[in-house]
């Protein structure tokens, strides 16, 4: 008794029942073709939301504490003001902000650590000035956590005393090129003002960081922003994105520093892709469960029409096991079968979206593959559904009872 | 005297009732007492509703009977379980039954391929060899890969009847394998059963309601009520 058996006779039996088996195949093709399209879709585009999120943030950064305003007079005496209007941040440094680095290296999860001095400045070419965001920082660390030589468009990715980089968008404004000089300036107390050559224009892909982000060195930024030696922030990157707000939480406790991941600083973000997931998982959940009783209801009728067929092959010889294993192959084969059509029919669909979907630029909006593990995997839990929906057809055949199954 | 040949089954006070248990219980076998040997060409015979189909399952293991004894090839097969039940059932025993049952899926020459394919796990080269032979044997050379639905009710029940001598097995149990053809196939079939039995010892229990095919057989084998009437 060879496992030839089941094959032999479940794919004559499924050939014979030509309409209902072509249609339960292209029934577990369609829902297994969604379920793949969607998951693709769906994993794609956050994926593609999570770069480009991430493309210019940190994982985890640590600030300096707020100076958090406290009412001047004690309880009590409530003559005076209660409001009290929280004060403009200064610019200050994070206390002894090298050992917390050092500290931050051992923590399980970060990869990377890099300081960054950062402050409000004004960028002046002649008669034109801007608002900006000052980075001051190290290129070669800074890079290994926020990408940013990739995205250099024009000029050299370097930063070295007395260059700065900036975006397309100020560029545009200030009408500064690659090689020309740009005036920084700081307000407030530390007024301080510097030239710097523009070594290189980035596109971080957001017009509005464009426009605002100016990078020079860091020690280039201190002496500007009035914080000699200082760090405003030190930026990290973690190895298991989703494990940031953790890694976070557990460096707050263990230096007491203020410190933020990705994840706060974006929940809103977060909880949609939260959300999407879940649908999508209902999505399969209800698609797996609507196929499965599809396969079923096929077979079910399939053992009731073949009793004496089944009553013969038992006369034969054969074991109430091959009985079982005929109807649980069957459900296999349409598992398989149908979902390899199914996933055939989602990289179809996958094209005509990346290929159709373009944005005004006539670009694709999105480019979404189709991931060969989510199609292999799609097809084995297809494949386990097809023979878990065949378990009670293939109960029902082998405990059919021979002699009543021939006298019928 | 020379010794009869070893028997093939061997039925003591074999009892068979229905619906254990419930208003409706009955006893439909009364103590059957039945051997049969190698070789032997039996007819069984009796009214509607005697009991013949259910003996019949009971001796080709596809029904348990209720009470008695019963040994195949001399072994008891009462405390067997159902999966060695199913094996002594393909080594030993071939079926015709009156509807034939071929399978529509299959060609005739794998119809009767099929019992080895139950066993063997796969269509063998000897299996068709074998095949063909029985085909050709049967007259059926030239349909052997024609589907049942394309051959003729007679066509059918000899396809039926190779497939059943497939295996080689020493006794055939056919139950009423005319009751569905003309005169002329019928007399065609029991022919072939008969050449069968007299060239390869192979033995027969053939239920039948036809007379001029009783007196044909060797021994009739009455059944009246559930019990054998003696001849
Ligand atoms: N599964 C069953 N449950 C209850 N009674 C049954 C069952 N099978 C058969 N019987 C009864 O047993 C008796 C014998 O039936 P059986 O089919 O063996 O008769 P038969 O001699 O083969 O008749 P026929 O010549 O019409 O084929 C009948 O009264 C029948 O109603
Ligand atoms: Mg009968």
């Amino acid at each position: 008794m060879g496992p030839g058996f089941a094959w032999t006779v479940a794919v004559r039996f499924l050939r014979e029942g030509r309409i209902q088996s072509l249609l339960i195949i292209v029934g577990v093709a369609a829902g297994v073709g969604v379920v793949t399209y969607i998951s693709a879709l769906i994993e794609g585009l956050q994926g593609n939301t999570l770069r480009r999120t991430l493309g210019t943030q940190p994982h985890v950064v640590v600030k300096p504490f707020e100076e958090i305003p406290r009412p001047s007079l004690r309880a009590g005496t409530d003559t005076l003001a209660r409001q009290v209007q929280p004060r403009a941040q200064r610019t200050r440094s994070i206390d002894n902000w090298q050992a917390l680095m050092a500290e931050m290296r051992a923590t399980p999860n970060i990869v990377a650590v890099t300081p960054v001095a950062s402050g409000a400045a004004l960028a002046i070419r002649g008669e034109a000035s801007r608002s900006v965001a000052l980075i001051g920082i190290e290129l070669e660390g800074y890079d290994r956590i926020v990408a940013l030589k990739e995205k250099i468009v024009e000029g050299a990715a370097r930063v070295t005393p007395g260059e700065a980089l900036i975006g397309v968008q100020l560029a545009q404004d200030l009408g500064v090129g690659v090689g020309e000089r740009v005036v920084i300036r700081t307000g407030g107390t530390s007024d301080a003002a510097d030239t710097f050559k523009v070594a290189g224009i980035f596109d971080l892909g957001s017009r509005d960081l464009n426009r605002r982000y100016v990078y020079i060195p860091l020690k280039s930024a201190q002496p500007l922003l009035g914080i000699p030696g200082g760090a405003t922030n030190l930026y990290a990157a973690v190895a298991d994105m989703f494990e940031a707000d953790v890694t976070a939480a557990r460096l707050k406790a263990r230096t007491g520093a203020e410190v933020e991941s990705w994840m706060d600083t974006n929940a809103q973000l977060l909880s949609a892709l939260n959300a999407q997931t879940i649908s999508t998982r209902l999505i399969r959940l209800f698609t797996a469960v609507v196929v499965m009783l599809g396969i079923a209801s096929v077979l079910v009728v399939s053992v009731v029409q073949k009793r004496k067929e089944i009553g013969i092959l038992r006369a034969m010889g054969a074991t109430r096991a091959q009985m079982t294993q005929v109807f649980l192959t069957q459900g296999a084969i349409v598992g398989l079968v149908g979902s390899v059509l199914g996933v055939l029919l989602a990289a179809a669909m996958l094209w005509v979206f990346t290929n159709f979907a373009r944005g005004q630029d006539g670009l694709p909006l999105f480019v979404v593959g189709l991931p060969l593990d989510l199609a292999v995997t799609v097809a084995c839990v297809a494949t386990l559904c097809g023979i878990l929906a065949a378990a009670a057809p293939a109960r029902r055949a082998a405990q059919l009872d021979p002699a009543e199954a021939i006298r019928l | 005297m020379n010794a009869a040949p070893e028997p093939i089954i061997e039925l003591a006070g074999v009892t068979k009732r229905y619906g254990i248990g419930t208003p409706v219980e009955t006893e439909v076998l009364h103590g059957i007492d039945l051997t049969l040997r190698r070789g032997e060409f039996a007819a069984l015979i009796g009214p509607s509703g005697s009991g013949k189909s259910t003996l019949l399952n009971i001796i080709g293991l596809l029904e348990r009977m209720t009470g008695g004894d019963y040994r195949l090839q001399g072994r008891p097969v009462k405390e067997l379980a159902d999966a060695e039940l199913t094996s002594r059932r393909g080594d030993t025993l071939g079926f015709v039954f009156q509807f034939h049952h071929l399978l529509p899926a299959f060609s005739a020459v794998e119809n009767v391929m099929l019992p080895a394919l139950v066993k063997h796990g796969r269509f063998t080269e000897p299996d068709r060899a074998r095949a063909m032979t029985l085909l050709d044997r049967v007259g059926l050379k030239d349909a052997a890969d024609k589907k049942p639905a394309q051959l003729s009710g007679g066509m059918q029940q000899r396809v039926a009847i190779a497939r059943a001598l497939a295996r080689g097995c020493p006794l055939v149990l056919a139950d009423e394998p005319t009751g569905n053809l003309d005169t002329h196939s019928s007399d065609a079939v029991f022919s072939l059963m008969r050449d069968f039995n007299q060239e390869e010892s192979v033995a027969f229990l053939i239920v039948t309601h036809d007379p001029r095919l009783a007196a044909r057989c060797d021994r009739v084998v009455e059944l009246v009520d559930g019990r054998i009437r003696s001849a």
